[in-house]
């Protein structure tokens, strides 16, 4: 299995010299089982290289697996290059969200309107198929099981385990651990406490031996307090679930967009003074835009 | 204004005292999810104490789309598994629509007036946001609510209504013309009098009380009710009962950029407020 990083920044796409190291792209994660098969975590902007990667090898099923529908991670979606060519298959694959009560085809809808976008779904060439995903239930993708789990966001957020061949790789989409809303001395805050730590052994249970955890790591742990309810994650709280779902190796991501390279390095070597490795911990790294990692 | 004898001004304060009170939780949540620093934990405690709310939320995390392991049987649990965020925007939309009725005694269609107040509740929303000189959430209640006098008519005068509804189908008249001459007066100062009654802002009163004077007011809230009520009306986004589209007055048009067909034809996804006023008459 290989997982390649097309876009690694959170939020908003910030290209510029302080980002050329980790790239200025928003969330797209490309994976390919040893089959071959084409899985794409989030069409945030790096989906627009990645689709650019895909002409060689066309005609192609690009199986799309979208997270949550916030911009940084639908907006490259209506410049997917293989959808204006015959013969290609998108299929999107999401959540159903209980506010709008609609489903993952609403992703492509409100952005494929002539306001915002030239084309309509209708002009495009390509196939699209629409799969709204029901959580904690499997599919399967040729030889990989696919298995989407409910995270913690301010709208409806899929992490997905994808498992083939033995292998297994979990991303979170964005994530931010489910904080108890109550002060300790309420008298609603351990009831609260008892359905938040059945959430993480839920959210631990989805992540449990995989070969790759990929996290919502965007703030440090003096910057969250500030951050509290923003639905996204530490380093240190990435790195407590990839030690504690027993997973191999952790790839930090959804950086700052306002950090540079060199103060995410800095970031990053702090937290790897914080958290010593010990033996059998996960390897931790920063996921960098173009980087594969082949397992 | 419409004046009207003693004894139909009593029978209608009567009437108006004998509805409902505006639940105050709905009242607070929509304070609440105006204030971007209120704590999860205000809503929740608000939404905890309201048991319709609370039922049909719980109905919506335990339906089928999220065929959970085990059943999620309160709001708390229902925040840690659906989000904060997911849990208050379906309060607000849920809360807003609670206290509509569903029966009546005058042959009033209450489906189809469900969803001509959900969509042009959801119109003037839309409008508003476009226009930006109203807020989106006031113009939401003004279209949802613009119409509520017909309810008491349907509960209290369901003869009068009746008589009517089938005068104003039959001539294709306004039903509001049709009503001063069965009852005496409109909805629209019934339907004022109850939202004085709920203790609305003056600016909500005027905007219902005034839906067929609508020289007398100029204000964006007014502009974004009046528009969505026609569009409602002329697109067929159900039907409360009156057949007749009012072309948009001069004020309104200024306000909106051009005549109704303009405001109209500027957006091609009218049937998107449709689909989720359909959505939430369904709740």
């Amino acid at each position: 299995m290989k997982v390649k990083f097309w876009g690694v920044r959170g939020s908003i796409a910030s290209p510029g010299p302080a980002t050329v190291r980790y790239g200025g792209n928003t969330t797209c994660i490309e994976v390919r089982t040893d089959n071959n098969e084409l899985i794409i975590l989030d069409a945030g902007t790096g989906i627009f290289p990645l689709s650019q990667s895909l002409l060689t090898e066309l005609p192609v099923t690009a199986n799309v697996l979208i997270t949550h529908s916030h911009w940084d991670h639908i907006q490259g979606l209506p410049l997917f290059v293989p959808n204006f060519i015959p013969g290609n298959t998108l299929r999107l694959h999401g959540a159903y969200d209980p506010v709008t009560g609609k489903g993952v085809e609403q992703v492509m809808s409100v952005q494929l309107q002539y306001s915002y976008f030239p084309v309509r779904e209708a002009e495009l060439k390509a196939r699209i198929e629409y799969v709204t995903l029901t959580p904690n239930e499997s599919i399967q993708i040729g030889s990989a099981t696919i298995t989407p789990f409910m995270m913690n966001h301010p709208v409806i957020d899929f992490g997905y385990r994808i498992e083939a061949n033995g292998k297994s790789v979990f991303f979170t989409g964005d994530h931010e651990p489910p904080p108890n809303i109550y002060e300790p001395q309420d008298p609603e805050f351990s009831e609260y406490q008892s359905f938040v730590d059945a959430k993480t052994a839920d959210i631990l249970q989805a992540m449990a031996g995989v070969d790759v955890l990929i996290a919502d790591s965007s703030y440090t742990r003096a910057e969250y307090p500030a951050k509290k309810g923003w639905g996204h994650g530490t380093f240190d709280t990435s790195i407590e679930y990839a030690k504690l779902a027993g997973a191999k190796m952790l790839f930090c991501t959804h950086h700052e967009p306002t950090r540079s390279d060199d103060a995410l390095d800095q970031v990053f070597e702090q937290v790897l003074l914080e958290h010593p490795r010990q033996a059998g911990d996960p390897i931790y790294r920063l996921a960098k835009e173009g980087d594969s990692y082949e397992f | 204004m419409q004046t009207m004898p003693p004894d139909l001004s009593l029978k209608l304060a009567n009437a108006v005292d004998g509805m409902p009170a505006f639940p105050k939780s709905v009242e607070k949540i929509l304070q609440l999810t105006r204030d971007v620093n209120c704590t999860p934990k205000d809503i929740v405690q608000v939404i905890d104490k309201d048991p319709v709310v609370t039922v049909k939320i719980l109905k919506v995390v335990n339906s089928a789309y999220y065929s959970l392991p085990r059943q999620i049987t309160s709001v708390n649990n229902a925040v840690v598994y659906l989000g904060f965020n997911t849990i208050k925007n379906l309060a607000l939309a849920i809360a807003a629509i609670g206290m509509m009725p569903k029966h009546n005694a005058a042959d009033f269609d209450v489906d189809q007036y469900l969803l001509h107040s959900l969509s042009t509740a959801g119109i003037a929303r839309k409008l508003a946001s476009q226009m930006g000189d109203a807020d989106p959430m006031d113009c939401f209640i003004g279209g949802l609510l613009h119409d509520f006098g017909k309810v008491v008519f349907a509960q209290f005068l369901p003869e009068e209504f009746r008589q009517a509804l089938r005068m104003s189908q039959a001539n294709k008249s306004s039903l509001h013309e049709a009503l001063r001459q069965t009852v005496g007066v409109d909805h629209a100062l019934v339907g004022a009098m109850l939202v004085e009654k709920w203790r609305f802002a003056p600016e909500l009163i005027h905007t219902i009380s005034h839906q067929y004077e609508a020289d007398q007011v100029d204000t964006g809230l007014f502009a974004c009710v009046f528009t969505a009520n026609q569009i409602s009306k002329q697109l067929g986004f159900g039907f409360g009962g009156n057949p007749c589209i009012h072309p948009l007055p001069e004020q309104v048009q200024r306000r909106m950029g051009g005549t109704l067909e303009d405001v109209i034809a500027a957006s091609d996804d009218w049937s998107t407020v449709f689909d989720d006023a359909k959505l939430f008459a369904t709740l």
